[in-house]
């Protein structure tokens, strides 16, 4: 029986010539992503292609997924934050789609790669950072030392809130890493479970299953949510700084 | 002790995070639905600040599952 951590293998399909050292081919990870997008544009260009008054299925399907993630943007980072919310939308779609994309039996999750949450990560980063210098200034600095605090606290609470601005990427990108692969072995390894056992006792293990994997859509959901989440309230620290 | 017993055993002890944060992920979902029954028009309120503490309680366990995961691998 094949080992519970044979699924995040990457496996080449097409070869490419390398690019600047570089292994730029075409894996089954690059594929999974290619489907996540794929299956955003055709959920959004589908629900916006008529747009009648009463919305049929598909088009309530999409406003309502539209407007999950707009109120979520205004809700967390203000009425201000509005005009970001296509890189929250993006960031949502992609890893929503990535992660039930993954529950599909024989399917790549690459969202259970940390190269790939913590390149995520470090794009919301980059982008918070420079943001902030760009609406603030030097000023910015002021993120690090809230208001009405004494300046002998400062001296030791301003390193720590730098160093925990500093570890935002990596603990956003373990969190969603995390998750999902320490979900997909549990799933694996209690389906091999339900295999090996005898045909007496298999059913255990079997309704165990089912139940891990209606928790797992819940996860990858909730995964989602949360990392688009955090990215409006880094979003909203960089603009109001506290 | 045999290394390989001591890695294991390291393993199982870094996981007993496991208990605080099932204690906190609890009490902030029991908090969550006592604040909203008692306060219904608030709940979206509640919802996004439930989430950013689920996802900083949750931290915990996963960091504490990432030292296991390394020992193991070590």
């Amino acid at each position: 029986m094949s080992s519970p951590l044979h699924q995040f293998e990457i496996k080449t399909l097409i070869e490419l010539p390398k690019l600047a050292g570089f292994d730029v081919s075409f894996t089954n990870s690059s594929l999974a992503m290619v489907v996540s997008v794929v299956m955003t544009l055709l959920l959004t260009s589908f629900a916006g292609r008529k747009q009648a008054l009463i919305p049929n299925r598909l088009q309530s399907a999409g406003e309502l997924f539209y407007s999950f993630v707009h109120s979520l943007v205004t809700d967390t980072a203000g009425k201000g934050a509005a005009s970001y919310f296509p890189l929250v939308f993006s960031l949502f779609a992609f890893i929503l789609f990535g992660n039930l994309f993954g529950m599909f039996p024989f399917a790549f999750t690459f969202t259970s790669h940390i190269i790939v949450t913590f390149a995520l990560a470090m794009l919301v980063f980059l982008f918070v950072t420079i943001l902030g210098f760009v609406k603030h200034g030097l000023h910015f600095f002021r993120l690090f030392a809230p208001h009405g605090v004494p300046w002998y606290v400062l001296i030791l609470l301003a390193p720590i809130e730098m160093f925990s601005y500093c570890m935002r990427p990596v603990t956003i990108s373990l969190r969603l890493f995390a998750n999902m692969m320490a979900g997909h072995i549990v799933l694996k390894v209690i389906i091999a479970m339900t295999v090996s056992a005898g045909m007496a006792i298999a059913v255990f293990p079997f309704v165990l299953s089912l139940a891990i994997i209606a928790f797992e859509f819940f996860i990858a959901c909730v995964q989602a949510y949360i990392f688009s989440l955090l990215t409006c309230v880094y979003i909203k620290d960089a603009l109001e700084l506290h | 002790m045999d290394p390989v017993a001591a890695k294991f055993i390291g393993a199982g002890i870094a996981m007993f995070a496991a208990l605080g944060v099932g204690l906190g992920l609890g009490n902030i979902f029991s908090s969550y639905i006592n604040a909203t029954s008692r306060n219904p028009s608030a709940e979206p309120k509640f919802k996004t600040m439930t989430f950013i503490g689920f996802a900083a309680t949750e931290l915990v366990l996963i960091l504490c599952f990432v030292i296991a995961i390394v020992m193991l691998q070590s």
